[in-house]
């Protein structure tokens, strides 16, 4: 199959020219010693706003017990303060070792509440919904110039529109198509820009993805282990993108997350597992649009909020600790009464995980790929 | 693109000639709209499961789960519901495929995606098709007000977005027991089936109109139909965009009139029946024309209607063209082919849309499919669609020569260059996958 479509794949380039592709193709083809030295990164968004307070509970807080205490079994112990949600037990193991770190109160420069809006402006990295078209991580890969990445969901999303070197995959649920043809369709679409790129990228991600890899299932797990096999190979992209839907609980939450949060968990490890001996060089990202309200609503479910967590795991992460401004609980404290207060702008993480990344200068992640943000040091690697 | 293709291509399913629009491509268009048409091919919905029994089966279902072996207790209503949403889906597809209205359908089904609700819960995985049966597709041509009433009361959405059960705090109920107000309903009416998100209401607004909507629920086990249970209702006067509104059911509809008129409901619903009819990114003067008729005519959707197709911003050529939805593409195909989907193709049809990224009635969100082509097309939906391409064309070969096919769909706007492909093209089945795949088709 792969060798197939590799031959298919040169076939096109040497017929049409296609010269965007070459120059990463090229320079991965050569041979670079350093490919298998280059940081990985994988970024699940979690669309639809976990709750961050279940996930990641503050039984520490004096306000917890009356606000969260009697809802869903007890929390996996983390440093006294804040505790994890029982199904993350994997997570938790991570924690120990010291390869995950908590970023609790965190929310985008965001402060409505639609889900919409929300994911288009944590996608797009700018201060205002809809403000821009393309996302942070295109920019940041457009401007490094390095490597490529991959987003395992049937179309690019926003977070990686604006960069050449972004391709989208799927498991294939059939055999692909006649050779002969996907030649054709090529010639086909000469006239037509956009599907004549979109068309060019395709072909090129099933040489370089190797067609229709391995499929293990399209089920979460099944895609981070993809992922990860992506990202161990040495001139697979570098950069991985997962979604996982279903965070919009706004009825009866406590079994949804036990099994949404469990079917996360059992992803992470798998994806770890199949980045192999890249994972001291590895970073995940998980996030999410928002938070979700504080106090539970009617429905012993929460409605759309304000502050939440990420997570931020790998072998090189300052991790075992939760980095927090915490705001508190009480109702006082509460943004609107009824939200987590955000005290961290998620888009300092997303630039400390970009320099870290790609080396982009304070200029570049300032100017371009994330405008307007002020860089801060979190100190999030050991070394 | 000359006016006959438009109307064939841009606003309906696709058509297998242009001769019936030659004449009077506009007349065409908007003699569906006519409000003395006789429509020769109206939704047949006899025999087709309603609300109640979809609901009945939800809730046999809940029962069933609940059994020490569920797997078997639930095998068989599983296979029902099955049944019943395979039935109201092909039902379904096939008056898009055969309809003599087809502009008037895609009408339709523009109003059903806006007020979109999803088998994604079991409370509602029967309820997709009852839903635009019921609720959408008789109020499509009448007043916005009407139509929105019809979809925010329906079983189907009360569910979906959790109204069935928001309890008013000081209700009686809410009084007596732990469970209470769930705004899922009021954020998503005032945010996308109403005002837009810059439609300039708070969160307090949201909160008041959760209030309002209290009491408006619907039980599993009963004659399918939405009802107001005052012991839910949140007692007192609710404030919604400064405006108070009475205690009790009657709030509802003084709502629902306020938000049917209010300008930023007219300017939301304009763009989007703009972009999704037109173009993507439509021009000013459309939208404000569309938006100034539904105001002016009180939320009427045939006028609105007939003032988005008769607006000469409509018929310009030069638009760039939209990039069809996967349901849209195989369902004209199946148009342009005159090829039924019967029982036996809705697996196949299913899993294609599936693999293409729009499985049926299971949309991502209470937006919506996405209507815009940087939406749909990536490098990986593209090879899934020409993987279609493919297949289809090697079970319908014998359907039709694309040779003659494609000019007499398109017309003179069948570019040259696809022309030459579908000519050389190695054998009947490769012309007509090259068809399907090319440019011409994939856009409308």
């Amino acid at each position: 199959m792969m060798t197939r479509i590799d031959t298919q794949r040169r076939r096109l380039l040497q017929g049409m020219g296609l010269a965007t592709l070459l120059p990463t193709r090229l320079a991965l083809a050569a041979g670079n010693n350093t490919a298998l030295e280059a940081p990985r990164l994988v970024v699940v968004m979690l669309r639809g706003a976990l709750d961050g307070l279940a996930a990641v509970p503050a039984p520490g807080d004096p306000a917890w017990a009356a606000l969260r205490g009697s809802d869903g079994p007890a929390p996996l112990p983390l440093d006294g303060f804040f505790g994890l949600h029982p199904a993350l037990t994997g997570l938790q193991r991570w924690w120990s070792e010291g390869q995950l770190l908590v970023l609790h109160a965190a929310a985008s420069p965001y402060r409505e509440r639609s889900h919409f809006d929300a994911q288009q402006l944590l996608e797009s990295g700018g201060e205002r919904p809809f403000e821009l078209g393309t996302g942070w991580l295109g920019r940041a890969l457009q401007a490094s110039g390095q490597g490529s990445a991959v987003a395992l969901s049937s179309s690019l999303p926003l977070a990686l529109r604006g960069a050449q070197q972004a391709g989208t995959w799927t498991p294939a649920r059939r055999a692909g198509a006649d050779e002969d043809l996907l030649t054709r369709v090529g010639q086909l679409y000469q006239n037509d820009a956009a599907l004549s790129a979109a068309w060019q990228r395709a072909m090129a991600q099933q040489g370089m993805l190797g067609g229709d890899a391995a499929g293990g299932g399209s089920g979460f797990a099944a895609l981070a282990r993809q992922a990860g096999t992506f990202l161990a190979a040495e001139q697979g992209p570098r950069v991985a993108w997962l979604e996982a839907n279903g965070w919009d609980t706004h009825t009866n939450q406590a079994g949804r997350l036990q099994r949404l949060l469990a079917g996360l968990d059992e992803g992470l490890l798998a994806l770890r597992e199949a980045l192999g001996s890249q994972w001291p060089r590895s970073t995940v990202l998980v996030m999410t649009e928002f938070g979700r309200s504080a106090v539970l609503n009617g429905s012993s479910g929460t409605d759309h909020g304000t502050a939440g967590m990420a997570l931020l795991a790998g072998g090189a992460v300052a991790g075992g600790r939760v980095l927090a401004d915490w705001p508190g609980l009480a109702r006082a404290q509460l943004l609107d009464g009824r939200d987590l207060r955000p005290t961290l702008d998620l888009r300092q993480l997303l630039a400390a995980v970009l320099q870290r990344q790609f080396g982009l200068s304070q200029a570049q992640l300032e100017g371009g790929v994330l405008p307007g943000v002020s860089i801060r040091d979190l100190a999030l690697w050991r070394v | 693109m000359q006016a006959p293709a438009l109307a064939a291509h841009r606003f309906g399913y696709a058509e297998t000639s242009l001769r019936a629009m030659q004449a009077d491509p506009r007349g065409w268009v908007q003699a569906q709209f006519a409000a003395d048409r006789q429509d020769p091919t109206p939704f047949d919905a006899s025999g087709l499961p309603g609300s109640a029994s979809a609901l009945a089966l939800s809730a046999e279902l809940l029962q069933a789960l609940r059994q020490p072996d569920e797997a078997a207790a639930t095998r068989e209503a599983r296979q029902r519901l099955r049944a019943l949403n395979l039935a109201g889906l092909q039902r379904r597809w096939q008056h898009i495929i055969t309809t003599e209205s087809p502009v008037a359908e895609r009408w339709v089904q523009f109003w059903a995606n806006h007020c979109c609700v999803a088998a994604t819960k079991l409370a509602v995985a029967g309820l997709v098709w009852p839903h635009e049966n019921e609720a959408i597709r008789p109020q499509a041509l009448g007043r916005f007000q009407d139509l929105l009433r019809a979809s925010t009361l329906h079983p189907a959405m009360l569910l979906y977005l959790d109204n069935a059960q928001s309890i008013g705090p000081q209700s009686r109920a809410g009084r007596r027991r732990e469970r209470g107000l769930n705004e899922n309903l009021a954020r998503e009416l005032l945010e996308l089936h109403t005002l837009g998100v810059d439609g300039g209401y708070t969160q307090a607004d949201v909160t008041e109109t959760a209030r309002l909507l209290t009491g408006w629920t619907v039980r599993l086990r009963g004659d399918g139909r939405a009802g107001f249970e005052p012991a839910l209702h949140q007692p007192g006067p609710k404030t919604i965009l400064g405006k108070r509104y009475p205690e009790g059911p009657q709030a509802l509809d003084l709502l629902l009139g306020d938000l049917a008129r209010h300008p930023a409901t007219a300017r939301h619903l304009a763009l989007k029946m703009a972009r999704h009819f037109v173009t993507d990114d439509p021009p000013a003067a459309l939208i404000d024309a569309v938006a100034a008729r539904f105001l002016s005519r009180d939320g009427d959707l045939r006028a609105t209607a007939l003032a988005l197709f008769s607006h000469e911003q409509s018929w310009r050529a030069e638009h760039h063209p939209k990039f069809k939805r996967p349901e849209e593409l195989l369902l004209s195909a199946h148009r342009m082919l005159k090829l039924p989907i019967g029982p036996q193709q809705l697996g196949a049809a299913s899993q294609a849309l599936l693999a293409m990224g729009q499985a049926p009635g299971r949309a991502p969100s209470p937006q919506g499919w996405p209507d815009r082509s940087e939406d749909w097309l990536s490098p990986d939906a593209l090879l899934k669609r020409v993987q279609w391409a493919e297949r289809f064309a090697q079970d319908h070969a014998d359907a039709a020569d694309a040779r003659l096919l494609a000019p007499l769909s398109l017309g003179p706007d069948l570019g040259a260059a696809t022309q030459q492909q579908i000519e050389r093209a190695a054998s009947p089945a490769q012309a007509l996958a090259l068809w399907l795949a090319s440019p011409d088709f994939q856009r409308r």
